[in-house]
């Protein structure tokens, strides 16, 4: 578009065939300039690209074919280790827990950065203040947070348990008991919901007040304009959310690494952390990335699942106004 | 209205209460961390853990690669994702459509996928227990994340300053450089804040790259705290806060554009 509208107006006082010919051979040298710049520019980017997503997403396949264990040389044995995949018990308890990590983990967690959002959305001396204070949680690294909720969930000594006898319920083994560890390192992720309020809290902002105003001349009352105004005109901000909270969730490793080892019992024995150990505690490459694909294939339903319902509560103004 | 500060005031206790037990800890007299019932405010308070927690391990040295790894990525990130989010944004050219979808598709890819043949990748060419796989990536794009960022971000700027600078003669780098990129402070300190912080939080990369202890980043350093004292939970928070307070200096100072950022790339959806 720039150069069409540059050569249009340096040439709207003469018309004659000379100068026209002079501009079309200006405007396709600018045309021309305009695609070496573009691909210099993105040079880098495209580079990355062809180098540590699309070289190794190929090479990923040809080594999923192969048994290779790093020091000797890979054999192609075709497809067994998709076969292999399908007899592995642990394959089945990883995406289980993983799945589950997943389905209670991100609705939990969405919803409660939505009720923090809403209520920080107040126009309310010091409320910068609180905001702050409830983003910062989110801010501890992920490795010092793990060894925090140690503390926390200890049995006999922990935090998680000294609430629980304040109320008068008897102590929970957090961490040690197959039935809750799941469950314990989901509690744990609710504190970093900080990064999806900010969001969430910026999407809220952009609501205009004019819906609100016209809302109460119609008398809608408070929950009325939640359900009718809030609620769809945030529904873009939760969807976004939503997905990268998905694909995130999906690869939780961290915390199962280091507040439970994958126990007890294989409770916490995520996708990602049995294919750490495959790949490199075992060395077994070939398997591992047809691990890798497996587990890319079903994180790409998932997420084409969303994209497909969000089509019925997901609200676009542009949609309207088109 | 006044009524509201009631469950914004819970909520916030309750939301801040583990780093405020996190600090506590890292007070206490090592051995009683644990005392029953537990104490919020320790008597006498340690001061002392600090210097012990730093003494116990090579903690200057990981703090100083941390540091190392955190700012190359950070600058390689800033600067090629934003020469690409220029390229996208503001330059015509055939196949640039197609190649920013393509862009867009690989922000929605799990690193998973790419993890072996990268590692293989490396290790072939003799990076493992260097800072290199951790670092030279992100001189090449930056991350599909941040080029999406910054481009929408480029996206709001009018095009007239463009086209004026163009009519006075300027290269596309200089309207890069000297224009739009002065311009977009607050969408460049976001990718600063959200790059930096990862690299700075990350555990899974220096895991599998990183084996010597020399090469250690904080993260693996602060788990070596309780394989070797393991009983020491005073100095493991200790150093745990140690870990936090740059990332809660970053975030402060950068604050301000943060908030800005964030509301003008549309990450809000709209």
């Amino acid at each position: 578009m720039s150069s069409e509208a540059r050569t249009g107006t340096a040439n709207s006082s003469s018309l004659s065939p000379r100068s026209s010919v002079l501009s079309t051979r200006r405007r396709s040298a600018q045309r021309w300039r305009d695609a070496r710049d573009g691909y210099l520019f993105i040079l880098p980017w495209l580079l990355g690209f062809i180098l540590w997503t699309g070289g190794p997403m190929i090479a990923s396949v040809a080594i999923s074919l192969t048994e290779w264990r790093i020091i000797t040389t890979p054999h192609f044995v075709g497809l067994g280790n998709f076969v292999a995949l399908l007899h592995d018990n642990q394959i089945g308890v990883a995406l289980y827990n993983s799945a589950f990590y997943v389905v209670v983990g991100v609705p939990t967690h969405l919803f409660i950065a939505t009720l923090a959002a809403l209520i920080v959305n107040v126009k309310l001396r010091g409320v910068a203040f609180y905001r702050t204070l409830y983003f910062l949680p989110s801010l501890t690294p992920i490795v010092a947070n793990s060894l925090l909720w140690l503390t926390v969930f200890s049995t006999d000594f922990g935090l998680a348990n000294a609430a629980l006898s304040l109320v008068g319920l008897p102590p929970v083994q957090w961490l040690s008991d197959p039935r809750f560890a799941k469950d314990s390192l989901i509690v744990m992720s609710w504190w970093g919901m900080g990064a999806q309020m900010v969001i969430l809290l910026a999407g809220l902002n952009g609501i205009p007040d004019h819906l609100y105003d016209a809302a109460s001349i119609d008398g809608a009352s408070w929950w009325e304009r939640f359900w009718h105004v809030t609620l769809p005109m945030l529904s873009p901000a939760i969807f976004f959310n939503l997905i990268i909270a998905l694909i995130g969730a999906f690869q939780v490793f961290t915390q199962a690494y280091i507040m439970t080892n994958g126990g007890p019992d294989n409770a916490t024995l995520f996708y990602v952390y049995y294919l750490y150990q495959v790949a490199f505690q075992n060395f077994d490459m070939g398997y591992a990335s047809a691990m890798a694909w497996l587990f890319f294939l079903i994180i790409l339903v998932f997420t084409l699942v969303q994209f497909r319902a969000a089509r019925r509560w997901v609200f676009y103004e542009a949609d309207v106004t088109r | 209205m006044k009524t509201w500060y009631l469950p914004m005031t819970a909520a916030g206790i309750l939301l801040i209460f583990p780093l405020l037990w996190m600090v506590s800890t890292s007070l206490k007299l090592p051995g009683t961390e644990f005392a029953y019932p537990p104490q919020l405010i320790p008597s006498p308070a340690v001061w002392h853990n600090y210097v012990d927690a730093l003494a116990q391990e090579p903690f200057g040295l990981y703090l100083r690669n941390t540091l190392t790894i955190t700012a190359a990525a950070t600058l390689g990130s800033v600067l090629t994702a934003s020469l690409a989010a220029f390229g996208f944004a503001r330059i015509r050219f055939l196949g640039r459509d197609v190649l920013f979808i393509l862009l867009l598709s690989t922000m929605m890819l799990p690193d998973i996928v790419t993890l072996v043949p990268k590692y293989i990748l490396f290790s072939k060419l003799h990076w493992i227990n260097t800072f290199l796989p951790l670092t030279v990536p992100f001189w090449f794009g930056g991350g599909a994340f941040n080029v999406f960022l910054i481009r929408q971000f480029f996206m709001t700027l009018p095009y007239d300053l463009d086209e004026a600078a163009r009519m006075d003669g300027a290269s596309n780098l200089r309207i890069y450089a000297q224009l739009l990129m002065p311009l977009s402070v607050p969408a460049l300190a976001t990718v600063v804040i959200l790059t930096a912080v990862n690299n700075w939080n990350d555990f899974l990369s220096p895991l599998i790259y990183l084996n010597s202890p020399s090469t250690f980043t904080l993260a693996l350093g602060l788990q070596n705290y309780r394989t070797l004292y393991g009983t020491q939970w005073a100095w493991l928070m200790a150093a745990s806060m140690l870990m936090i307070v740059p990332v809660l200096v970053l975030f402060f100072s950068f604050q301000r554009f943060f908030i800005e950022g964030i509301q003008l790339t549309g990450l809000a959806g709209r």
